[in-house]
């Protein structure tokens, strides 16, 4: 039956084009994507940036090009290679106890992009399915969702935080869950009033029409419309959450040192910092760095994809 | 408007009981209290007398109801740290958060609300993209250290500013820069947002064609509308400094609400971080009912929906 459709499709397509010579075959969806895509620059800087950061990450044991932990207490505070006193054994230098920075960057950075992509993805999960059994079902459903989320905005996120690592230790499990808990109610919110747009639509109602399940409405129909909402909130959480992680580990209550992090690094740079400036420039420009390119990758999939919600 | 005050009114009291029994529970979550707080080779009868002596021992409802009671009629206990009643801390502290927030919403809307304007008007010229590039920056700053980058530039390098204190005007200079520059991008963006949407309806064209100061027309007959949501979203960041300024606190050193938080945290005074934290909770349920009720009385449509 689908097979027949697009083959009468095709030939009443290829009927046209021999009647009339300047007949263009509109562009579809995918093709229009693709041309949006190709002239983004932001999206291809920022991505190839936050593709290159993700595969250091991967491999960074094999990168890094020293232990992250050994020290060497023979190798204090070399600093970084702009310096005239730089050696390209430790391109940006060590730390007080003669741990090499650029492994321990690079390490750090395994940690605090695994830990915002793992929140920002849990949050999603639980976010996405609160939003849209809102959205779909209305009434008490609804009622319940909005409550929580209520509830969720008028907690103080900062203090909550610091509250739940101090009572559960800062652990890479706690604080992947402490932020996807920080994190939930943007996709809930966002999410449950595009469900109520597309519940209203008519294909839904079609799909209801012809018996469809509720299950698969909401899994066929309705959910494949929300998928680039998802990514585009969850590119933007993930940078929210990798600044969110430095600032606890900052303040001494999310990883623990020795264990490296991005914010890990600037605490304990901050005691030197009037004397060795580049123990905290380069953990900060680098997260810095990061958190621009994830948003323009992410504000990049907004204007690919959904181009209609620039603003 | 009354129904809908009524049901609002509901709503923000269930909000606000969840919320409180939330910040009551939060460093109770461990399970014991009282062990964490006799330390970790305390005896068993130690903790017996810690949980004894704060009233731990008692059922979980029972010291909530205790609590809460107490706290409607402004007693918030004592500090196990300081024996410093909860109250005055919140009183000493609030001020401190309070200036710190204003200051920066002031700042971030003198800059945010112009650019954002011109960056309507001129939409996609080199300002507007150059508007963009410093919004989209000023997210991705980490707050700490964009504060610790002003302490090396401002305070040490250059040596104009004070770092630490809270003793003058001067003393609040930095933290305002370092909290106003996050705050801004959001508001930018909504008021280019909403000036580029205003900007193309029939009402300003209709200014423009009559003849009127092009300036008349973009900052009385537009602004005016393309500000609303700036408003909105300038009350609930004021209902989110309050708990939010825990980092710039601690690192210039203002003894302020988050700083208090942060180190009540770190000691488990428990009675100081729940009051604190429903503290925070119950002014921004306020301050967003306030600005619903503002806004329904502003717009039937919301209140009669």
């Amino acid at each position: 039956m689908a097979t027949e459709q697009t083959s009468t499709a095709a030939a009443a397509a290829t009927a046209a084009s021999d009647t009339d010579p300047f007949h263009v075959e509109p562009p579809t969806p995918w093709q229009l994507m693709g041309r949006r895509a190709g002239t983004h620059m932001g999206f291809w800087i920022g991505g190839t940036f936050v593709l290159v950061c993700a595969v250091v990450a991967i491999f960074a044991p094999v990168i890094a090009p020293f232990d992250p932990l050994a020290q060497d207490l023979t190798r204090r505070l070399v600093p970084p290679i702009w310096d005239e006193k730089g050696t390209w054994t430790h391109p940006f230098g060590t730390d007080k106890f003669g741990r090499d920075y650029l492994s321990r960057l690079i390490c750090g950075g395994r940690i605090s992009l695994s830990i915002g992509f793992l929140a920002a993805s849990i949050a999603a999960v639980v976010g996405s399915i609160l939003g849209m059994m809102g959205g779909y079902f209305g009434g008490r459903v609804d009622a319940v969702v909005m409550y929580l989320v209520n509830a969720k905005l008028s907690l103080p996120g900062l203090i909550v935080s610091l509250s739940l690592v101090a009572v559960f230790g800062g652990s890479f499990t706690v604080l992947v869950l402490v932020l996807a808990f920080l994190f939930w109610d943007n996709y809930a919110v966002a999410l449950r009033s595009v469900t109520m747009q597309i519940r209203a639509q008519d294909f839904v109602a079609a799909a209801e029409a012809i018996g469809a399940s509720r299950r698969r409405i909401i899994l066929s129909e309705i959910l494949p419309n929300l998928m680039n909402q998802v990514i585009v909130i969850l590119t933007l959480e993930i940078a929210l959450a990798i600044l969110i992680e430095a600032t606890l580990s900052f303040l001494g209550l999310g990883i623990q040192p020795p264990t490296p992090s991005w914010g890990v690094l600037v605490a304990e740079g901050r005691e030197q910092m009037f004397f060795n400036p580049y123990l905290i420039t380069i953990p900060g420009v680098t997260i810095f760095l990061v958190a621009i390119a994830i948003n323009m990758m992410g504000d990049g999939i907004r204007d690919i994809t959904a181009p209609e919600g620039r603003n | 408007m009354l129904n809908y005050f009524v049901n609002r009114l509901t709503v923000a009291v269930l909000v606000a009981i969840t919320v409180s029994i939330f910040a009551f529970s939060l460093l109770r979550l461990s399970g014991d209290l009282a062990a964490e707080l006799a330390g970790d080779d305390a005896t068993a009868a130690e903790i017996a007398e810690v949980a004894k002596s704060y009233g731990l021992d008692r059922p979980f409802h029972i010291q909530y109801l205790d609590w809460a009671g107490s706290a409607l009629q402004g007693d918030l206990g004592v500090s196990i740290f300081s024996n410093e009643p909860v109250f005055e801390i919140i009183t000493r502290a609030l001020p401190v958060t309070l200036q710190l927030a204003t200051y920066s919403l002031i700042l971030s809307i003198v800059i945010a609300i112009p650019l954002g304007v011109l960056a309507a008007v001129k939409q996609n010229t080199w300002f507007d993209r150059g508007a963009l590039v410093f919004a989209v920056s000023g997210q991705a700053i980490p707050n700490f250290w964009l504060g610790l980058m002003f302490i090396l530039l401002f305070g040490v390098m250059l040596g104009w500013l004070p770092i630490s204190g809270q003793d003058t005007w001067a003393h609040f200079i930095l933290p305002t820069l370092t909290i106003g520059l996050s705050a801004m991008p959001v508001k930018m963006r909504l008021t280019r947002a909403g000036m580029i949407e205003v900007l193309q309806s029939d009402y300003i064209r209709t200014a423009r064609a009559k003849g009127l100061n092009p300036n008349v027309v973009l900052f009385k007959h537009a602004l005016r509308n393309a500000v609303l949501p700036v408003v909105s979203v300038t009350m609930v960041t004021f209902g989110r400094l309050l708990g939010g300024t825990v980092v710039v606190e601690s690192i210039f050193a203002l003894n302020g609400l988050g700083f208090e938080a942060l180190q009540a945290i770190t000691r488990q005074d428990f009675p100081v971080v729940q009051s604190v934290v429903a503290f925070v909770a119950f002014v921004y349920i306020g301050l967003t009912l306030l600005s619903d009720l503002i806004n329904a009385q502003l717009d039937p449509r919301i209140r009669l929906s």
